[in-house]
């Protein structure tokens, strides 16, 4: 432990009104602390800079999974072991379920929650490309008031986001779209199992008749925040998925993504990596198999 | 004569307290008035200390603070020699090197205290790398930055060229590994004037740390008393860092007169202690167009950090394991221990033969492509046989039959249908499979002379309450040492399993029966306790008081009748090397090491072509091992070590800069998990050997020489591409996926 823990105040207000207020009195001063599994790791580490948290834990108004005929509604202190387990999710939202369940190991997936993933805004972090591509919005709430907005430009820079000082993430809302679509999600960690990601992949296809209707990718680890990557789905939508299609989205992803060399991996790891996902996930939209023949992956500068 | 315990998989001596949370590990126990300690560290590589300032808002009254000056005797922490200091003074040549060190009553304002001393250094040119260490950029240690060189010669290498139908070069690498324990090092202190001094902690060898403590306080050797507590894995991690930390709290309790408590945490023990040595082969070998080795001429180069520590007994093993259980007449191998401004690194299982295996088992997978052999065939017509001779000249006396193992290794595995169904599947699939091995030895004990200079001893006494304990500073580190132990004991003295206990090391009561090392404490200290045992049985039947049938009851009522009239009972054996071994440390010739295991690891592997990951599919491992004393702990050392290797070869990467580990965190040094890892088949053939206790030899070690080499090979066959360096990260992967295709 290298964090003088005496210097630590954590309080646990007794609802989410009584912590909005605390956090509209003195605005940014009351860091919110939801699962704590990223928190802890700085604490031990002695780099948690805040010194007064609000424990969210507990608070009721934060929890539970909606579900109505036009969208599933998460709470922000939804957990992985939840988001797994939900027969709805898993049927159409098949991603968020794949990319929890690779989530750390099982004490992670109890205790981690959506909310505290999106709001520690890492740009490896796994669950936001499948938010991304299922076009989550975000309910962000204060002492006056709510607001909706869309996931996506929520993470504007590196560690940055639309998250004013005495505002919470509320709740996590995916429309339901009732038609059916295919589903990627491949998370490239150091190791199978509580590893950080070095490259992670969601992608979501409507096709029909060969033909692109519809696309959503979104990566993780290749930028300074996880990208939905909207110039690749545009070079997709409308087309059919052949390969020359597939050769002008892949260049088309090269141009948008900007992965860095870490202590975790290179540039031009992640780089190759993604592009070869990206071609894979194409590839199952075409219903053509995984371990078939199929084209080599892609290896281009 | 059938064994009634040895053979049997009793459980474990200590299991249960662990089961139940019952065991008392250093981080568990509490002092009265006890201080916790800190270590202030160096932040740079190489440099000469300006100054130490105390800065800003801590109250620095109520602090002990120690500098080496404060050093009652030697400031070094011997080993083999005194070059390593306890706490830096004038100059500094590694990050993270100890200079200062705090104790408080408070452990949080003990940390803030910790980050609030000012080092100023005025830092000097510094050396990272093998290459740079050799050509002398700088010399940082000694005249030449060389901690030892060896030198093996066995036939004529110079002349075998000319007679080559082949001459293959190859150069091999290997990385830093931590040993990543699960207990992270920490020691309590208890030190005075009068009292001496006292230290209970996490270590592998007791009388290491006495040795040292000894020196550091200038005090004699009674003064001194070094207790190991419950200790949570070591893997060489806590065979000679630990004595740096006794002597740390050490001096802090001197100096405070209050007991001082010093733990690292993770990160501190993973960025301050050692590593296993990185290393760089060369090789250069003669073979003929039957595939006979002819020559081979090996070039092994370590690095050994900042500080000589145990670097030249690493080189050592290295050196003797390069050539493998191979026959070769003319052998030449140099190697070298050389400095580099990292921290000292340090033993770590396997102790240089990993490195030099690594290199030689990839290196005949070269061979055998050149001469236009498959690797098995090669390797077949190379195995050592009895009656011939090893790189040191030492004949083989024991039953060997690598060839057999190689057999029963490829029937296990299915290693023949696999390279054919892979060969022809991996062309129309994305994903390839690989199917490699690696045959490897490994000598149990100290190498040379090593166990005659130890010259270990062990007592067996029999207590009041009608039990027999073992004397031994020998240390139980979750390995298994005091069951197998205490089996050994109960056989030889004919009693039950329940009736025999381990004395706790404490060098105030037990004898120095040497280091928990070398994979020497079944074999070695196994055959003490075994001799100690029949001494007291003599003892007693000798004295009349035992006939020489006798049962449980019947020995502990004669030890009662012993006890009462000539005092306590107690025997003691010493080391003596078995009478044909001879070594000369001038040459390096003669007998390495008294006994040998031998292994055949075969590993299957697929290589994701989307992501370039490697995974190891199955593993089988087969080795020869003399009597496996308990199947269940014998089997768990192989997995365990397999298990380790497996992330040396394909996970652990050390992130070097300037000398320092920026990786010193669970997250970001990646071992692997269990989902990493598959099933390991594991397999004993048993020879008995003639001077182990009922037969056996050692086998700790071993399961970390053969593992990565298998793996790489198996990668190999996978892609058609020759690695010459571990890890092998998919970073790696694709870089050369990528030369490979150009
Ligand atoms: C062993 C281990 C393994 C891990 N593995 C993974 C992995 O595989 N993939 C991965 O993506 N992550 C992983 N993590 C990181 C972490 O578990 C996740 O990011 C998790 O979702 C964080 O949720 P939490 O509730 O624990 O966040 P906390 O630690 O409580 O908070 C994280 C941040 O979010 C803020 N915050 C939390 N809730 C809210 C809210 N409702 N409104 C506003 N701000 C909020 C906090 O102030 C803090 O800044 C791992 C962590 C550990 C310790």
């Amino acid at each position: 432990m290298r964090s003088c823990l005496p210097d630590y105040e954590l309080v646990a207000p007794a609802n989410l009104r009584e912590a909005l207020a605390l956090m509209a009195g003195e605005p940014g001063a009351w860091k919110p602390f939801a699962g704590g599994t990223d928190l802890m790791v700085l604490l031990e580490a002695g780099k948690l800079p805040h010194k007064r948290f609000l424990s969210l834990w507990h608070l009721r108004e934060l929890k539970g999974i909606e579900v109505s005929p036009t969208a599933v509604t998460l709470g922000a202190l939804t957990t992985y072991t939840e988001v797994l387990r939900h027969p709805v999710l898993q049927q159409e939202f098949p991603c968020l379920c794949q990319g929890a369940r690779e989530t750390g190991g099982v004490a992670t997936q109890n205790r981690g929650t959506l909310g505290g993933n999106i709001a520690n805004a890492s740009p490896a972090a796994d669950s936001p490309p499948a938010l991304l591509v299922y076009d989550a919005e975000l309910e962000l709430v204060s002492a006056t008031g709510s607001r909706w907005v869309p996931y996506r430009g929520f993470h504007s820079s590196y560690k940055q986001m639309d998250l004013r000082p005495n505002e919470l993430i509320a709740r996590i809302r995916l429309p339901r779209v009732g038609r059916p679509r295919r589903h990627y999600y491949r998370k490239v960690g150091t190791r199978k199992a509580q590893a950080i990601s070095k490259v992670v992949f969601a992608g979501v296809a409507e096709v029909e008749g060969g033909v692109v209707r519809d696309v959503r990718i979104a990566l993780g680890s290749v930028a300074p925040t996880v990208l939905r990557c909207a110039k690749t789905e545009a070079v997709l939508r409308g087309h059919p998925t052949v390969e020359s299609t597939v050769a002008a989205a892949q260049a088309a992803l090269a141009g948008e993504i900007a992965p860095i060399d870490d202590f975790r991996s290179t540039a031009k790891y992640r780089r190759r990596v993604s592009l070869n996902l990206l071609a894979v996930f194409l590839q199952s939209c075409l219903g053509t198999v995984e371990q078939g023949p199929g084209p080599e992956p892609w290896y281009g500068a | 004569m059938a064994n009634r315990l040895v053979g049997r998989a009793v459980p474990r001596k200590e299991g249960g307290d662990k089961v139940t949370g019952k065991a008392r590990y250093i981080d568990d126990l509490t002092f009265p008035g006890m201080l916790y300690g800190a270590t202030v560290r160096s932040p740079c590589a190489r440099g000469r200390i300006k100054g130490i300032h105390f800065e800003g808002g801590i109250p620095w009254d109520g602090f002990t603070i120690v500098t080496a000056t404060d050093i009652p005797g030697k400031n070094c922490i011997v080993l083999l020699s005194d070059d390593h200091p306890g706490l830096a003074q004038r100059v500094v040549n590694h990050p993270e090197e100890p200079i200062v060190l705090l104790a408080h009553p408070d452990k949080y304002l003990l940390e803030e205290a910790r980050r609030s001393v000012r080092l100023e250094i005025e830092s000097l040119p510094a050396v990272f790398t093998i290459e740079e260490s050799l050509a002398r950029k700088e010399i940082i240690w000694g005249r030449d930055n060389i901690f030892k060189s060896i030198r093996v010669e066995k036939g004529n290498v110079d002349e075998a060229w000319a007679q080559a139908d082949f001459i293959v070069e190859g150069e091999y690498r290997t990385g830093a590994q931590e040993q990543l324990y699960i207990e992270p090092n920490g020691m309590i202190a208890v030190a005075n004037p009068q009292e001496g001094v006292t230290v209970w902690g996490s270590m592998q060898c007791p009388y290491y740390v006495h040795k040292a403590l000894v020196c550091l306080f200038g005090l004699p050797e009674s003064k001194v008393r070094v207790i190991q507590v419950e200790t949570g894995g070591g893997f060489g991690g806590k065979e000679e860092y630990p004595s740096m930390i006794a002597g740390h709290a050490a001096l802090l309790a001197w100096k405070s007169g209050k007991p001082v408590k010093l733990i690292y945490d993770r990160a501190e023990d993973m960025a301050a202690t050692t590593k296993r040595h990185p290393s760089r082969t060369r090789h250069r070998t003669a073979v003929s167009k039957e595939g006979k080795l002819l020559a081979m001429e090996i070039e092994f180069v370590i690095d050994g950090g900042a500080y000589m520590t145990l670097s030249p007994v690493v080189l050592s093993r290295g050196t003797i394991h390069a050539a493998g259980p191979y026959h070769c007449p003319n052998i030449r191998i140099q190697s070298r221990a050389v400095a580099t401004n990292a921290p000292p690194h340090g033993a770590f299982r396997g102790f240089g033969a990993p490195q030099s295996t690594f290199a030689l088992e990839r290196h005949l997978n070269k061979v055998a492509r050149v001469v236009g052999l498959s690797p098995e065939e090669l390797r077949r017509r190379n195995f050592i046989r009895e009656g011939q001779s090893t790189a040191t000249g030492q004949v083989i006396r024991e039953k060997v039959d690598m060839a057999g193992l190689m057999e029963r290794a490829f029937e296990l595995s299915r290693y023949y249908a696999k390279t054919q169904r892979f060969a022809e599947e991996n062309r129309g699939r994305r994903d390839k499979k690989g199917i490699g091995f690696a045959c490897f030895l490994h000598g149990a004990g100290f190498t040379g002379s090593g166990e005659k200079y130890l010259a270990s001893v062990v007592g067996v006494e029999a207590t009041p309450a009608g039990r027999a304990r073992i004397l031994a500073a020998s240390t139980e580190i979750g390995q298994g040492a005091n069951t197998i132990l205490c089996q050994i004991a109960a056989e030889a003295l004919g009693l039950e399993y329940d009736q025999i206990e381990m004395a706790s090391p404490d060098t105030g009561v037990v004898p120095n029966s040497g280091p928990t090392v070398a994979s020497r404490t079944c074999m070695i200290i196994g055959k003490l306790v075994e001799s100690a045992c029949l001494a007291v049985k003599q003892t007693l039947v000798g004295s009349g008081l035992l006939k020489p049938d006798y049962s449980p009851e019947e020995f502990f009522r004669a030890c009662a009748a012993y006890t009462q009239k000539c005092g306590p009972l107690k025997a003691f054996s010493q080391y003596q090397p078995p009478p044909e071994i001879h070594w000369d440390e001038e040459k390096y010739r003669g007998d390495a090491y008294s006994a040998y295991a031998w292994a055949v690891y075969v590993a299957e592997v697929t290589v994701d072509s989307l992501t370039y990951e490697v995974h190891v599919d199955d593993f089988v491992a087969v080795q020869e091992v003399g009597k496996v004393i308990n199947p269940v702990l014998g089997g768990g050392q192989i997995e365990g070590g397999v298990a380790q290797a497996i992330g040396y070869a394909l996970f652990e990467n050390v992130v070097w800069q300037e000398g320092r580990m920026v990786n010193s965190q669970m997250t970001n040094y990646i071992i692997p998990t269990a989902a990493d890892v598959p099933r390991i088949r594991t397999y004993f053939d048993e020879v008995p050997y003639a001077h182990g206790p009922a037969g056996a030899k050692g086998l700790g070690e071993l399961p970390m020489d053969g593992t990565a080499p298998a793996i790489v090979n198996a990668i190999e066959d996978a892609l058609g591409i020759g690695l010459d360096q571990i890890p092998v990260l998919p970073e790696h992967l694709v870089e050369l996926l990528e030369v490979s295709r150009v």
